[in-house]
């Protein structure tokens, strides 16, 4: 027998306590319900001995959605006459599901199968103000509650369309598949109901309620991703891949230190003469060429002859920048107590956040209008932006967000969407303009350099002070997140003179131990390289330093490290991840020499994650071979156990896949990841010097346990796993070794490749590719 | 210009471009067959992998003019084709497995763990671990555990 429909909201009596939320009808021919976008903001419990943090009252999330507040616009789900509801989300998507879980939630308030949902990527819309920002594992926190209501006022819409039309009580109607039904016999689908259901005139506010998360037919059951099959047969298209009339491949000639200029071109007329080149013109950073294909445009490139002018840090390697960061180290306020004390400096290397598609773009500018296409995280700033380059008024400038090839914060910037629309305004014609891969590690974003110094003292059982000073380069946080949170932050309780970092540091960063007295603080050298956010900010090192510490304070006291962690927990949640991991991941059972566990727990974007791994470090896995000969091995993870407390997860086939992710970014910047800045630029200039994770450094044994649903509202996912994961990672192999680590990666040490040559910037593509087929 | 025939997913193709344009920028700038990505240009990434004569290679690293008239490129748009389905098993075991994140690697990860499979199988052996390690293709998500899983499974129903 069929299961019965859902009955119309407002007739059980249970309800009426629970709150209401409003939207708009908008008008259109067929029916288009808005909201506005705006997420209520969660209240941590303080904790107390340890004086409650920034992070525990008004996280990162939280400080978001209340600048979101008061100036939302509306984001509309529109139904069709098909039958389907349509969604143009105003967040990217690069990887992380956040399509998938949109359509999960119109699907479950809508009572519409999956597929009958369409999700598309909203244009930039200056109106939505920041709401329209993709970062901090927020938008599933801030979408959650808006997307629903518009869902579920669409539903209710469709149902009093239906009573009026068939004249009976809208109680008496249940929805289903898709269906308004009534118990006579009589149904319509959706799309029959939409036109008559479309509000003719002006918007009218309605309000509703919505399914209890214990009704959830759709949320919170595992769903596979709804662009997969796209993906496995190659149809998904990114914009490289776009087909936009005259958008011929562009690419760019870089100067050999990072953000060089162009002083002069010294043979453009050769270069214009060679095979399906059609233009070549002087930009901020570098020489654009456009051709009928990329490789000609590496061609051209490669066969430029530019004088260069200096770049922003040419004088700087990694010694120069470590003594800097050094130097700009806050004093610790306890003075060292010999055996009382724990004190650790660390240092974490730069890293890139590159993704595997390359950054680029499609720019039509023309002479009174233009037309982007790119992946951003951001769009408004970068409509903003690059309207202003062009000296063009907002509306005259459109920006598409395409999908994109991940991210891992290299998004958050416009860099390459700006860059085509330059070239394209200069040569005036379409571009696709693409980053090579040389380019992508060597002038694009990167995580900076950062040192974290940590003092911990301890008496008769109880740690008594945890200070903790970050130093880094500076974090480029110039993508415009930083209006709003310094609106926000004048507000918040951190003090109102703390620079943009600062509160950033301060809204994400926290202890979960009771640890007596605790500090972090944030220091930061402005020096200018590219940097940026890289799948987290500060939590992977700072966490990563922190519970290496917790084991050494362990170790000085005699505990085991779990018993340790439980003992000073300050929260719950924390505790019961901690014991699922031990539990699962078998905490203590017996391993070889050289083979060792790691356990260490984490708590951001009111998620809670515990991680136990096996680093494995006998040399017979250190020095496996591998199937390449400029690829690493090492120590490798054997096995990882990541334990989830998500609040509410939403879709855990998805929330799992961002443990994966997570899990592999952590052992790549734990073990083998890192850029060596020389003389101003990274040496790093493929994938076989950027050493991220590979098969041959991946655990074969991966288990995530997904805690079940303790709340009412969903966490963040896609950065929570890199900090415990890190962590976790960093602890087992100091065990396995012996000796804890202090510099990060461990492998930094030694250049493991020839580097690629500096000029010119984008090397040759081999020729020999017949020689290697399998 | 130079002609350059060859079969491409079954049909014979001739285009009209200089000998030394790598096969990648071949398929997606002048036939506009976008599922080989370009990841690195290197031969490094993998992401561009696809099969000539049922062999998987990287056609950023070969020039159009070593392709000859008899080789048959396939790329992951012709991949259902070479079993007569609609999808490929490697394809379903990746559906089941819900691998992909932002997918960019997955047309090369698939195209590369059907050769490996074929490979495995004429040297009369299962997949093993060893096998899977040996696998370059990067996955800057990390969906390497998911995709352990699928070829194991997919190598089932091959």
């Amino acid at each position: 027998m069929a299961a019965p429909g859902r009955p119309m909201p407002g007739t059980d009596p249970t309800e009426v306590h629970r709150r209401k939320f409003l939207g708009y009808l908008v008008a259109a021919p067929t029916l288009a319900v808005g909201v506005q976008l705006f997420a209520s903001s969660a209240k941590a419990d303080a904790a107390i001995p340890t004086l409650p943090q920034p992070e525990d009252i008004l996280d990162l999330g939280d400080a978001q959605n209340l600048a979101a507040l008061p100036t939302s616009g509306l984001i509309s789900v529109e139904i069709n006459t098909d039958g389907t509801a349509s969604f143009a989300l105003p967040r990217a998507e690069v990887g992380q599901g956040m399509t998938t879980t949109a359509a999960m939630l119109i699907a479950e308030e809508l009572d519409l199968p999956l597929d009958k949902v369409h999700i598309t990527l909203a244009d930039a819309r200056p109106e939505l103000m920041m709401n329209q920002l993709t970062g901090g594992s927020n938008s599933v926190r801030s979408m959650y509650t808006p997307i629903r209501t518009a869902a579920a006022i669409a539903r209710a819409q469709l149902v009093n369309t239906a009573a009026k039309q068939w004249g009976v009580p809208a109680s008496q109607l249940t929805t289903k598949d898709g269906v308004v039904a009534h118990k006579s016999g009589r149904s319509a689908h959706y799309g029959e109901l939409t036109k008559a259901a479309a509000s003719t005139t002006t918007t009218v506010a309605a309000d509703v309620t919505l399914k209890k998360s214990a009704d959830f037919t759709i949320v919170g059951t595992p769903q596979n991703r709804i662009d997969a099959r796209d993906i496995v047969t190659g149809r998904k298209v990114f914009a490289m891949d776009m087909k936009v009339p005259g958008a011929l491949p562009a690419m760019v000639r870089r100067p050999p230190t990072i953000n060089g200029t162009v002083k002069s071109i010294n043979n453009k007329a050769a270069v214009l003469a060679m095979p399906g080149v059609t233009d070549v013109a002087a930009i901020t950073y570098g020489v654009g060429v456009r051709a009928q294909t990329f490789g000609q445009c590496i061609d051209a490139l490669r066969a430029l002859d530019v004088t260069w002018g200096p770049g922003t840090v040419d004088k700087e390697s990694d010694a120069t920048v470590l003594q800097k960061l050094k130097a700009a180290t806050l004093p610790l306020a306890v003075p060292p107590l010999g055996a009382l004390s724990v004190d650790a400096e660390f240092v974490f290397n730069f890293a890139s956040n590159a993704a595997l598609e390359p950054d680029n773009a499609i720019a039509d500018v023309r002479s009174d209008s233009a037309e982007i296409w790119s992946s951003l995280k951001i769009p408004i700033t970068a409509k903003e932006d690059i309207a202003a380059m062009l000296g063009m008024p907002l509306d005259k400038v459109k920006v598409h967000v395409v999908t994109g090839g991940g991210s891992f914060g290299r998004h958050l910037f416009h860099n390459v969407a700006a860059e085509a629309a330059e070239f394209s305004k200069k040569i005036g014609k379409p571009v696709k303009l693409m980053w090579s891969r040389t380019d992508d590690f060597r002038q694009g974003r990167t995580h900076p350099m950062s040192i974290n110094r940590v003092r911990a003292t301890h008496l008769l059982g109880n740690v008594l002070t945890f200070e903790q000073r970050h130093t880094s380069v500076q974090t480029d946080f110039s993508h415009g997140l930083g209006e709003v949170l310094t609106a926000t932050a004048a507000r918040l309780p951190v003090g109102g003179n703390l620079s943009f970092a600062e509160t950033i540091f301060l809204l994400t960063q926290s202890v979960p131990y009771n640890f007596g007295v605790v500090t972090q603080l944030l220091n930061e050298i402005p020096l200018r390289f590219n940097t940026g956010s890289m799948r987290n900010i500060y939590s992977p090192n700072v966490v990563t330093a922190l519970e290496l510490v917790v084991d050494e304070l362990a170790k000085k006291m005699g505990k085991d490290p779990v018993a340790f962690r439980r003992s000073f927990l300050r929260d719950a949640k924390l505790r019961a991840v901690l014991d699922k991991a031990v539990e699962v991941g078998q905490w203590g059972r017996a391993l070889p020499k050289g083979v060792a566990q790691g356990i260490a727990v984490h708590s951001e974007y009111r998620g809670a994650v515990a991680v136990l791994t096996e680093v494995d470090c006998r040399p017979e896995t250190v020095n496996r071979p591998v199937p390449t000969s400029e690829g690493v091995t090492g120590p490798r993870v054997t096995k990882a156990t990541i334990v989830v407390d998500a609040g509410l997860p939403l879709n855990p086939k998805g929330l799992e896949a961002q443990m994966i992710g997570g899990m592999n970014d952590a052992i790549a910047i734990i073990l083998t990841s890192s850029l060596h800045i020389k003389d101003g630029l990274p040496l790093e200039g493929s994938w076989d010097n950027y050493f991220y994770t590979r098969q041959w450094n991946t655990p074969p044994e991966v288990n995530v346990v997904i805690m079940p649903a303790n709340s009412e509202t969903p966490s963040g996912a896609g950065e929570l796993a890199v900090a415990p994961v890190a962590a976790s990672v960093a602890c087992a192999y100091a065990r396995a070794v012996g000796k804890m680590p202090t510099t990060f990666p461990i492998n930094h040490g030694t250049l493991s490749f020839e580097p690629l040559p500096l000029e010119p910037s984008t090397p040759q593509s081999p020729t020999d590719g017949l020689d290697h087929t399998f | 210009m130079p002609t350059h025939t060859f079969q491409l997913n079954g049909t014979r193709v001739t285009v009209d471009v200089a000998d030394d344009v790598r096969l990648l920028w071949v398929l997606r700038d002048i036939l506009g067959v976008t599922g080989p990505k370009y990841g690195c240009g290197l031969n490094v990434c993998k992401a561009c992998t696809s099969h000539i004569n049922g062999k998987a290679f990287n056609p950023c690293s070969v020039p159009v003019s070593q392709i000859k008239d008899s080789d048959e490129i396939t790329t992951i748009e012709g991949l259902p084709a070479t079993v007569g389905a609609d999808l490929h098993p490697m394809q379903e075991a990746w559906l089941e497995e819900d691998v992909a994140q932002c997918g960019f690697c997955q047309p090369g990860q698939i195209m590369a763990a059907v050769a490996l499979v074929h490979k495995v199988r004429a040297e009369g052996r299962q997949i093993t671990d060893e096998d899977l390690d040996g696998l370059r293709n990067i996955c800057r998500c990390g969906t390497y555990p998911r995709i352990r899983t699928a070829i194991k499974k997919a190598a089932q129903n091959m």
